[in-house]
């Protein structure tokens, strides 16, 4: 039958309508002839006749569940609404609850037709518009509309009083202010025989229990005997086929009062003891053998478990959670792990009598079921346990899906992580789930396992063979094979580099272990290996580098050859590993002397520190780790990041990680290089996260040194087309500020110095030359605790540009350390910072920071310069920021 | 509760969509993509249950079509099976063992008893056979709206005549 009332009306029907796009054979002829449809149905609306509304809404509503859009079609839902007939009233409401959601603002001109038809003389009319309120009503609606519901919970008709119960849910859920003026009309339907309005008086009372907790009181101390009363008498009831499920009658009765007497027995051990009769009843005399039975049973065990504790029952309880669980339907499998999961808190005990069931279970075909089995294993694990069953999840993970094994192998290392008896078993644990998967750990993991061996100085030895011989019998990485793991040939390499001479002379043999003979070049041969995979990623190979500096150093006889390997890579299109070649090359090749100081063992990294942080950092874990795979097309972005990670490593008491080369060095070396380098590395470990506020605050900030990955960038300009990505850089900046950044230029500048700093260890920063007119100084600031002041030269034949030397001055009786300067210039003025001095102002005047930069001011003549600055410095770790504005400058700078 | 019910047919067509939590048109259609991708894919034997986003996720097979819902996590499943099971009986009954094609034609009426099933999320009615009544009752109304519509715009035709 179709929604058509009016026989003469023309146009297509739906039946038609839905025969047509059937009969599409491809997408596009489907949108084609669905275009056609709206168009028409759009015409059709537009000449507003009644007439068509209802089959308009029809055809509308099947064109959206096919994923079209029709808003269009909203107000005529309203208009059906609107209109007396009841044909109209249904399909307009169930148009209102397809197309329109409760956030629209359409819904809010329906409150008024609701509020008209609640109040219908036609039942069915008013059943309607509670069911379109049920289903949609926003908190507005509910508070308008709550009256009216609340008096046809008492109607004559009961499918019109178990259609306002529910209603009532919705409204009290919406707007939970409003649960007071229900307790009373729903506790009174508690006591109805119609099952549909028992039941929803059932789910009202319980969602009454949730959002009140007078309610709750109220219904405890009244209505629990009622309830027991209520489920006894349904349990006992003889057949009646109107209501029969597989020979249970009502078994959504059954639990909905299940599930109330849970909420009331929670917490109170009256209410509980009340009901223990019947929950035992029930628990013994369902048969289990079909869905229906089961959900009951399932239910039932659910209460027991909450309710104040009956050892009794909790024993019957377990015992319906064992039977479930070799039942071999998955269905009821995947709820016993389930309910085992809530009962390990009540009787870990009773639970871990299932405990081999439980890893079949984490075996099994079915992936939800997997999930649910590994996660109850990971809650049943304890000191006692953790070894059997890690070996039995690792031994798993050769043989499980691959879709799985990111889940088993976090479970696995959260778990050897917590519980791990001995340092050597879990380095042990974690090389073979290393090898096995490591693809799928995260990085934190890896990067664990390096802090704890480089803690296990007795294992040093140990760790470093034991990774040696995994490599080299799981063939990691050979050149032709693509099976790799890059975690493992991490930490692998990481130890190598470390401990590359405990590895040679067996070290620190432990008794277990059998004596390895490897030779020098079999260990450089190793490295070399890795760094020639390309499938592994550049972060590894960067790390592979770092391993061969320090091999350089322990092995000397094979210094040249590393070398020689090291070199090779002076030209790879990824700037960091280009960059560590160079730089490598250079202190193998030219500082032998400091070399052995330079890559001497690291310090033991702090675990609490390491742990501490990755608390801090862990909702960024899946993006770092997902970092593995970097397209670099100027190798900026995305490099950075990892680098951080690894620098996090090598440097756990620097600053802040940065990832210039030069920065790299230092944190690696521990060696302070020059106070040049280091205010420049402060300021740019800052900039990342700063630089949006400080640009949004300050308007542009110039800084002496720019960020690393930028710098070393533009000393690669001519290999990659950096230059675009220096440009998108500052556009957003310019952007953001009405003012003009200037610190594009500096990254030549800032390059300089790091060369001096390898070559000599001397940094001379530019001195300005002193020329022309001579402009007297100005005090540009001054507060209680610091001075600065400006000297001032132009450069000869460029009138636009001031050479500018600030010095600082410390007033107070403090030092100040991490001392940085700011400074921002509005458009017209062009800014170039050179590093300070130093970053350390003695306390008392005692000493003073110079700095110089170049001001260019394209007004010249017409407007004077102009500057906001912006200082930061710490006293005794302790944050300090002065700003200023600057505008006593000579006038005609 | 239930925060929605889909039909889906086995190409991945959807057939019936209601929300009793508030969906926005846009999170609709991707909760569509992604719950159909999953579901589909998903091996006859396996368990009918699928954890998402936080949610359970019930679905059972009838012929061509998987009915789904999509309930709280601490929800009883089995029930939520039952339920999909009571609407496919009250289904049956209603249409005469019921197929694809007639949910495709008379979507209108599944709604419809869908709304006399459940509502705000929440079992409303367990009994088939009122169910079946009630929906009855709504179609008198209909077929006298239209009797009196036909009657009424014969009368217009005489009088014109």
């Amino acid at each position: 039958m179709d929604p058509i009332l009016n026989p003469f009306s023309s146009g297509t029907r739906l039946r038609d309508m839905i025969r047509a796009i059937r009969a599409c054979k491809t997408a596009a002829e489907e949108r084609a002839a669905i275009r056609k449809e709206c168009a028409a149905i759009r015409a059709s609306i537009n000449e507003n006749d009644p007439d068509y509304r209802h089959r308009n809404l029809a055809k509308l509503m099947f064109i959206h569940m096919l994923g079209y859009p029709t808003h269009f079609g909203q107000m005529e839902c309203l208009k059906c609404i609107a209109s007396p007939g009841f044909p109209e009233k249904r399909i307009g409401y169930l148009g209102l609850m397809l197309l329109l959601d409760e956030r629209q603002e359409v819904l809010m001109l329906v409150t008024n037709s609701l509020k008209q038809d609640l109040n219908h003389t036609n039942q069915y009319i008013v059943g309607l518009a509670l069911c379109a309120l049920g289903n949609i009503c926003s908190a507005e609606m509910a508070r308008d509309l709550a009256p009216e519901v609340e008096r046809l919970l008492q109607f004559r008709d009961p499918n019109i009083r178990k259609k306002a119960a529910l209603c009532s849910i919705r409204i009290i859920k919406k707007v939970p202010d409003l649960a007071e003026n229900f307790v009373k009309p729903a506790t009174a339907l508690l006591k109805e025989k119609h099952h549909g309005v028992l039941i929803t008086a059932v789910q009202l009372c319980a969602d009454l229990c949730k959002v009140s907790r007078e309610a709750l009181e109220h219904i405890r101390k009244k209505c629990t005997e009622g309830l027991v009363r209520t489920l006894k008498d349904l349990a006992n009831s003889s057949y009646s086929p109107e209501y029969d499920v597989s020979g249970i009658t009502d078994p959504f009765l059954h639990i909905r009062l299940l599930k109330l007497l849970r909420l009331l027995g929670e917490g109170d051990a009256d209410a509980s003891d009340s009901m223990n009769d019947i929950l035992a009843q029930v628990g013994t005399k369902t048969e289990s053998n079909k869905v229906a039975a089961n959900a009951i049973l399932y239910e039932c065990v659910q209460t027991i478990m909450s309710i104040e504790g009956n050892g009794g029952l909790r024993v019957l309880a377990i015992g319906i959670l064992g039977k479930f669980l070799s039942n071999r339907d998955n269905n009821i499998r995947y709820v016993a792990l389930n309910m085992l999961m809530k009962a390990v808190t009540a009787d870990p005990q009773a639970v871990l009598r299932y405990r081999a069931t439980i890893l079949e279970c984490v075996k099994d075909a079915d992936a939800s079921i997997r999930k649910r089995a590994l996660e109850l294993v990971y809650v049943l694990v304890n000191e006692s346990n953790v070894k059997p069953l890690t070996t039995e999840l690792v031994s798993y993970l050769e043989t499980c899906d691959q879709d799985f094994k990111g889940d088993l192998t976090a479970k696995i290392c959260a778990i050897v992580s917590k519980f791990s008896p001995e340092k050597i078993w879990y380095i042990d644990q974690m090389i073979k789930v290393l090898l096995e998967a490591g693809n799928f750990v995260k990085d934190e993991v890896w990067r664990a396992l390096i802090v704890v061996i480089s803690n296990a100085s007795e294992l040093h030895g140990y760790a470093v063979r034991a990774l040696y011989k995994a490599f080299q019998n799981h063939n990691v990485i050979t050149l032709t094979s693509i099976f790799y793991q890059e975690a493992f040939t991490r930490v692998a390499i990481w130890c190598i580099g470390e401990y590359g001479d405990l590895l040679i002379n067996n070290v620190g043999m432990l008794d277990l272990e059998d004596r390895i003979t490897v030779t020098e070049s079999d260990a450089v041969d190793l490295i070399e290996i890795t760094i020639q995979c390309h499938a592994l990623d550049f972060t590894t190979k960067a790390m592979a580098l770092v391993a061969l500096l320090k091999l350089s150093s322990r092995f000397p006889s094979c210094s040249e050859r590393i070398r020689e390997i090291i070199v090779k890579y002076k030209g790879n299109f990824v700037l960091e590993l280009q960059q560590r070649s160079i730089e490598f090359n250079s202190i193998i090749a030219r500082h032998q002397n400091i070399r052995s100081m330079l890559v001497e063992r690291m310090p033991v990294l702090d675990e609490a520190t390491f742990i501490g942080r990755q608390a801090g950092s862990l909702p960024d874990a899946g993006s770092i780790s997902a970092g593995s795979s970097v397209s670099l097309p100027n190798g900026v972005a995305k490099p950075a990041d990892s680098l951080v990670d690894l620098l996090d490593l090598n440097s756990n008491d620097a600053p802040a990680p940065s990832s210039s080369g030069g920065d790299f060095l230092q944190d690696l070396l521990g060696v302070d290089l020059s106070p040049a380098a280091q205010s420049g590395a402060n300021q740019t470990s800052k900039s990342g996260t700063d630089a949006l506020l400080d640009l949004l605050s300050v308007g542009s900030v110039s800084r002496p040194v720019e960020s690393p990955s930028a710098q070393s960038n533009s000393s690669a300009i001519d290999i990659l087309s950096a230059s675009k990505s220096e440009k998108a850089s500052v556009s957003p900046l310019d952007d953001l500020s009405s003012l003009s950044l200037s610190s594009r230029t500096t990254s030549i500048t800032g390059a300089a110095p790091m060369m001096d700093l390898l070559d000599g260890f001397a940094s001379t920063p530019p001195k300005s030359e002193n020329n022309g007119t001579v402009y007297p100084s100005i005090t540009a600031f001054e507060s209680s605790s610091l001075q600065l002041t400006f000297n001032f030269s132009k450069q000869p034949g460029n009138s636009q540009t001031t050479n500018i030397q600030a010095t600082f001055i410390n007033l107070s009786s403090d030092e100040y350390t991490d001392f940085i300067f700011q400074a921002a210039v509005p458009k017209f003025l062009q800014l170039q910072l050179d590093p300070a001095s130093g970053s350390t102002l003695p306390a008392n005047g005692n000493g003073s920071i110079t700095q110089n930069f170049r001001v260019t001011n394209s007004q010249n003549g017409k407007k004077s310069l102009v500057m906001r600055i912006r200082i930061t410095y710490k006293i005794n770790g302790k944050e300090k920021l002065e700003e200023g504005q600057i505008s006593n400058f000579p006038r005609d700078l | 509760m239930i925060h929605f019910v889909l039909l889906i047919s086995r190409q991945g067509k959807v057939r019936l969509t209601k929300w009793y939590s508030p969906y926005s048109q846009k999170e609709r259609s991707k909760v569509i993509r992604e719950l159909s991708s999953e579901i589909l894919s998903r091996g006859p034997k396996l368990c009918n249950f699928v954890e998402w986003r936080g949610f359970k996720v019930v679905y059972k097979r009838y012929a061509s079509l998987y009915f789904c819902i999509c309930s709280d996590q601490d929800d009883n499943e089995l029930e939520t099976l039952s339920i999909i099971h009571h609407y496919v009986e009250t289904l049956d009954r209603y249409f005469g063992s019921v197929c694809e094609l007639d949910l495709i034609f008379n979507f209108h009426k599944a709604y419809f008893i869908l709304d006399e099933i459940l509502l705000a999320g929440e079992m409303q009615e367990t009994s088939k056979r009122t169910t079946l009544r009630l929906i009855a009752a709504q179609e008198e109304l209909l077929e006298a709206a239209k009797e009196e519509a036909s009657s009424l715009s014969s009368i217009i035709a005489q009088a014109t005549k």
